[in-house]
């Protein structure tokens, strides 16, 4: 248990997705001028995460892994090397399937995220989530708390540097740095700021 | 539409339109393996040749792809491309492919290929498409070498680990700056690079959402 909740806190501060590895940026960057919609594409990314982490896992284990078809009475097969196409399958499904779902019986979440859950297929995060834990080689209850924490290190970083970017477009900014490039420069010092935090020891 | 000529797809997106510096596609994997030169090099001919060989098969394919499907087309096919990659690297550069460990993989979901296969060779005859593919791989790789040039010589004194400039702990003059090899200084890296291009390319700039009332008094603010 002690080993899943430092796992969780590793997650969302020491390897924080956006501001430690730098995944997701694409939409890091777009999305991030208004906290609202930062805050609402956080919680989308953090469900889907949660969600297809431990589906890939599960697939990984039974299905792709050296000798994971045994069951299946062929303990020769090393199918890893689908796992790309197949991670992405899973993502992308998991996506589609959601937001039917959504649609149908809770139109209001629907309305707040519909619009997000597309642009998640492609969200960065969401596959190296699945390749970290393939990487790692987390067990099952591992990729849960890993996928819920990673999930939650993105949706943080990204309401605060939306919280950042409101504040920041009344300031004055040199022309050319306007816009994209002093965001750059915000992101370079929160994760300079985040990186204080691998000092912590779990 | 007027088409576009071969000369413009090539050359456009790497200084004119730059993927990273004016379209804000690609940039996960761009601060992650530019600490050094040769995993950006990698990076770079890996990434450029999935984006050119994806639209090339996406456009020679666009007439028949059903719109109600064509994003998983066109994900199984750049997740097939990408698979080769990786399975080429493992096999030739085992060393490099580990560094780059899980960014060879994200070159799937990198928003170049996807965008690129989406905006342009769904339009388009595939010899175009193949040279856009490549336009835009250049830029990415443009992009990529500089910032890995920059923080492998200033941060390390070296490039692709030959020693360039010699450092203080081996009796030479220069003292490294460790920040550089950081991750946050490509942020920095990257942000002073657009306002280069910006001051460069005027048109580029944004306008500002809010200005300054002008001072109208000196006493103010006293």
């Amino acid at each position: 248990m002690e080993h899943l909740i430092s796992l969780f806190v590793r997650a969302i501060f020491i390897e924080n997705m956006a501001l430690s590895f730098f995944l997701g940026m694409c939409s890091f960057i777009a999305i991030s001028k208004k906290v609202e919609t930062a805050i609402s594409l956080g919680i989308a990314v953090v469900v889907v995460q949660a969600i297809t982490v431990p589906a890939n896992n599960l697939m990984y284990t039974y299905l792709l892994r050296d000798g994971a078809l045994a069951w299946a009475g062929l303990p020769d097969m090393d199918l890893s090397y689908l796992g790309l196409l197949s991670y992405i399958g899973v993502i992308a499904a998991i996506v589609q399937i959601l937001e039917m779902l959504l649609d149908k019986y809770m139109p209001s979440l629907y309305h707040a995220l519909g619009i997000f859950l597309p642009l998640i297929t492609v969200n960065c995060v969401i596959m190296a989530g699945s390749l970290f834990m393939v990487e790692r080689d987390y067990n099952f209850s591992e990729s849960v708390v890993y996928g819920l924490g990673s999930g939650i290190s993105w949706a943080i970083a990204i309401a605060l540097l939306a919280g950042i970017r409101e504040k920041l477009k009344y300031s004055d900014i040199p022309e050319g740095l306007r816009g994209l490039g002093i965001t750059f420069i915000t992101i370079g010092l929160m994760s300079l700021g985040f990186m204080s935090f691998s000092g912590v020891q779990l | 539409m007027s088409h576009p000529t071969m000369k413009e797809v090539l050359f456009n997106p790497v200084f004119a339109n730059n993927p990273i510096a004016l379209q804000i596609l690609g940039i996960c994997s761009a601060l992650a393996v530019t600490s050094n030169l040769n995993t950006a090099l990698v990076m770079s001919i890996a990434l450029t040749l999935v984006t050119a060989f994806s639209n090339l098969f996406i456009s020679m394919i666009r007439l028949h792809i059903p719109s109600s499907i064509r994003m998983i087309v066109q994900m199984v096919i750049i997740a097939s491309l990408v698979i080769l990659v990786d399975q080429v690297l493992r096999a030739y550069a085992f060393n490099i492919a580990k560094q780059l460990s899980v960014f060879v993989g994200l070159i799937i979901t990198n928003c170049i290929v996807m965008g690129r296969a989406e905006g342009f060779a769904m339009q388009n005859p595939p010899l175009l498409s193949f040279l856009d593919g490549i336009g835009n791989g250049l830029g990415y790789s443009a992009m990529l070498l500089l910032l890995g040039v920059i923080r492998e010589l200033f941060g390390a004194g070296k490039l692709f680990g030959i020693d360039i400039i010699p450092l203080t702990k081996d009796g030479g003059w220069y003292e490294p700056n460790g920040l550089l090899l950081l991750p946050p200084s490509a942020f920095f890296l990257i942000g002073l690079i657009i306002w280069a291009l910006r001051q460069w390319r005027r048109n580029q700039m944004e306008p500002a959402v809010f200005t300054l009332a002008p001072q109208v008094s000196d006493k103010e603010g006293i």
